[in-house]
């Protein structure tokens, strides 16, 4: 299930603007990859190049190739609803959909799409997603009720439920816990780990100790200035990103010097 | 200075948090005041009428209360009672009007209202008969109103999507400015298009639909714009979640941003109706006018609420006639408010179903 992903020198644009420049990266099927780098330095824009959700950003467009398995996910005819249904995404702020339950939610990936499924068959994918995401025990009493209407952190779960129910390759996260709280920031590192069983996953964060926790291998993008484009400077086991990383400027960002 | 810390009894130390207040009374004080200065100036300079010496008591209030302020409050204490003061003075100003107009409509109105006044038409009844009604009226006008909605609704929604969601560069804009430039077009303006391409390029006597046809032109463009701004309302966050599902485009328009935007949607088409339920102008044009009642919008004169306001008011001859027809004409003013509140209440009743529940 899970898939490798091999990116080739890759250029990302909003218009003109160049915001990643020449970003190449292997990451492993079944491994968690993380993005870490000061603000602006373009790496959530490269982990929305890797399921085609940049071009979503009106003058958003990438050149390079994508590899998912082998094949391009920027090559001619690749359709960006299949990229999507196959890499999932996890955003930074809880997103349920405000007009649907907890239930409908959790399915909305069959549902909206249009997908028709049994009653049976959508129990089996709600318990399933929501066991997935440990939300089971905290919601099968009133998957009825509101997603809204749930706490931040288990909003997130529910995203992440959502984003499991349709069985992607891969995972993106997207700073998936600057808006939570300790306890639940625990609880989405816990998920990750058990996820990485399943899923090829890659998390953008802001928090470094996150990053030495629960990532196998990091990723450090730079700047070199307001306007310049980002890139990708050092790209290594995560021990040795935290503990002997070979370029100044990571050694700099992780000990706090700058950014 | 003493060190030793004796509990500073509230007012003995003037503390630098605390500064000069007004009592509580001050503007109550300050209005005795300028209507007192007011009635001795009436007085001093004989002015008849009351109208100045409201003004002049409005305008010394504020200076009264301003320099008193000023005075013992200080320069920023000032600058916030002259503020609030124009402030409360511009609410006033916008719902005095508003009130006297729909407390004298509804006085002069309610003085008719019977059950015969809504189920009789006024045909056979002369101005200087007594009774007769705005059943024929009401049809029209509800019958016209619906065909408006039904032509200008979906077009105003569409026309709303395509610009949220998908218009980009110079034909988006190019329909923004059109939308924009419609808003602005005086109705007798659209009577006067359906007026010439119907009317008289077919060679058609008016009918109720075309009166219709005015009304949804006038209705596009306030719908597009209000459903616009409810559909700009949906957060981008979650036509993303959508997409990274892998869900369709226009299916995440369909599923995610309509449902989410219902409930501003019902509104704003709601308040679209109610903004055109009172048009005049076009009506005069295009759907004539009849006493009797006509059921088909697509053949005949056909009345509405505005159109026997008109008439009425237009058949005033004598003493008699007078009393007679002012009231009617009352009444269906009366009947036209109350259907225009009842679209909006039902508006904000619908609104709240639709609304997305949060627990």
């Amino acid at each position: 299930m899970a898939k490798r992903i091999d990116v080739e020198d890759v250029n990302v644009f909003y218009g003109d603007f160049l915001a990643v420049q020449d970003a190449s990266i292997n990451i492993a099927p079944l491994s968690v990859t993380a993005f870490i780098g000061p603000s602006g330095c373009g790496k959530s824009t490269f982990l929305r190049v890797l399921n085609r959700m940049h071009e979503v950003i009106p003058g958003g467009r990438v050149s390079g190739k994508v590899l998912l398995d082998g094949e391009d996910l920027y090559g001619p005819g690749v359709d960006p609803v299949n990229v999507r249904r196959t890499v999932g995404m996890v955003f930074q702020k809880p997103n349920p959909f405000p007009t649907m339950s907890i239930y409908d939610n959790v399915i909305a990936g069959y549902k909206i799409a249009g997908t028709k499924k049994n009653k049976s068959t959508m129990d089996d994918i709600v318990e399933r997603s929501l066991k997935g995401a440990n939300l089971w025990e905290e919601v099968k009493q009133r998957l009825n009720r509101p997603g809204a209407g749930l706490s931040g952190g288990q909003q997130q779960r529910l995203c992440i439920a959502r984003a499991i129910a349709v069985e992607p390759s891969v995972l993106l996260m997207d700073e998936p816990c600057s808006a939570l709280d300790p306890i639940s920031t625990l609880a989405i590192e816990d998920l990750i780990s058990e996820l990485k069983t399943r899923y090829t996953i890659v998390i953008v964060t802001h928090n470094m100790q996150q990053a030495a926790r629960v990532s196998d291998r990091t990723a450090f993008f730079n700047l070199a200035g307001v306007g310049q484009p980002g890139r990708l400077i050092e790209y290594d086991d995560t021990a040795t990103i935290f503990s002997n990383p070979k370029v100044k400027a990571t050694e700099d960002y992780i000990s706090g010097r700058f950014g | 200075m003493s060190v030793a810390t004796a509990p500073a009894s509230p007012g003995s130390i003037r503390s630098e948090l605390v500064g000069a207040r007004l009592p509580s009374w001050a503007p109550y004080g300050s209005a005795v005041a300028a209507m007192g200065l007011a009635v001795l100036l009436r007085t001093l300079l004989d002015w008849t009428g009351w109208a100045t010496t409201v003004l002049a008591a409005a305008a010394l209030f504020v200076i009264v209360l301003t320099a008193w302020s000023f005075g013992i409050e200080g320069r920023r204490q000032a600058k916030n009672r002259f503020a609030t003061t124009l402030i409360y003075a511009s609410f006033l100003a916008a719902i005095v009007p508003l009130v006297l107009i729909l407390t004298y409509i509804g006085v002069k109105g309610f003085s008719v209202f019977s059950a015969d006044f809504f189920l009789r038409s006024m045909n056979g009844v002369t101005s200087r008969m007594d009774g007769g009604g705005v059943y024929h009226a009401l049809i029209g006008t509800l019958q016209q109103v619906a065909i408006a909605a039904i032509i200008a609704l979906p077009i105003g929604i569409f026309t709303a999507i395509y610009l949220v969601e998908y218009g980009r560069g110079t034909f988006a804009r190019i329909v923004t400015f059109f939308v924009d430039v419609m808003t602005g077009v005086p109705s007798i303006v659209a009577g006067l298009f359906v007026y010439t391409f119907l009317l008289l390029g077919f060679g058609m006597r008016p009918f109720g639909a075309a009166g219709a046809l005015a009304l949804a032109i006038l209705m596009v463009p306030v719908s597009v714009r209000a459903s616009e701004e409810m559909l700009k309302l949906v957060p981008r966050d979650l036509r993303d979640a959508s997409y990274a599902l892998g869900v369709p485009k226009w299916r995440t328009v369909l599923k995610v941003v309509l449902p989410t935007a219902m409930s501003g949607l019902i509104t704003s088409s709601l308040l679209a109706i109610a903004r055109v339920a009172g048009e005049t102008a076009p009506l005069i044009l295009l759907t004539g006018y009849t006493a009797s009642i006509n059921f088909n919008p697509f053949s005949g004169d056909q009345a509405t609420l505005p159109m026997m306001v008109w008439d009425q008011l237009g058949k005033r001859s004598g003493t008699t006639s007078n009393d007679l027809t002012e009231a009617r004409a009352w009444g269906a003013a009366l009947t036209l408010v109350l259907l225009v509140l009842i679209l909006n209440v039902g508006a904000r009743l619908l609104a709240r179903l639709a609304k997305p529940k949060t627990s």
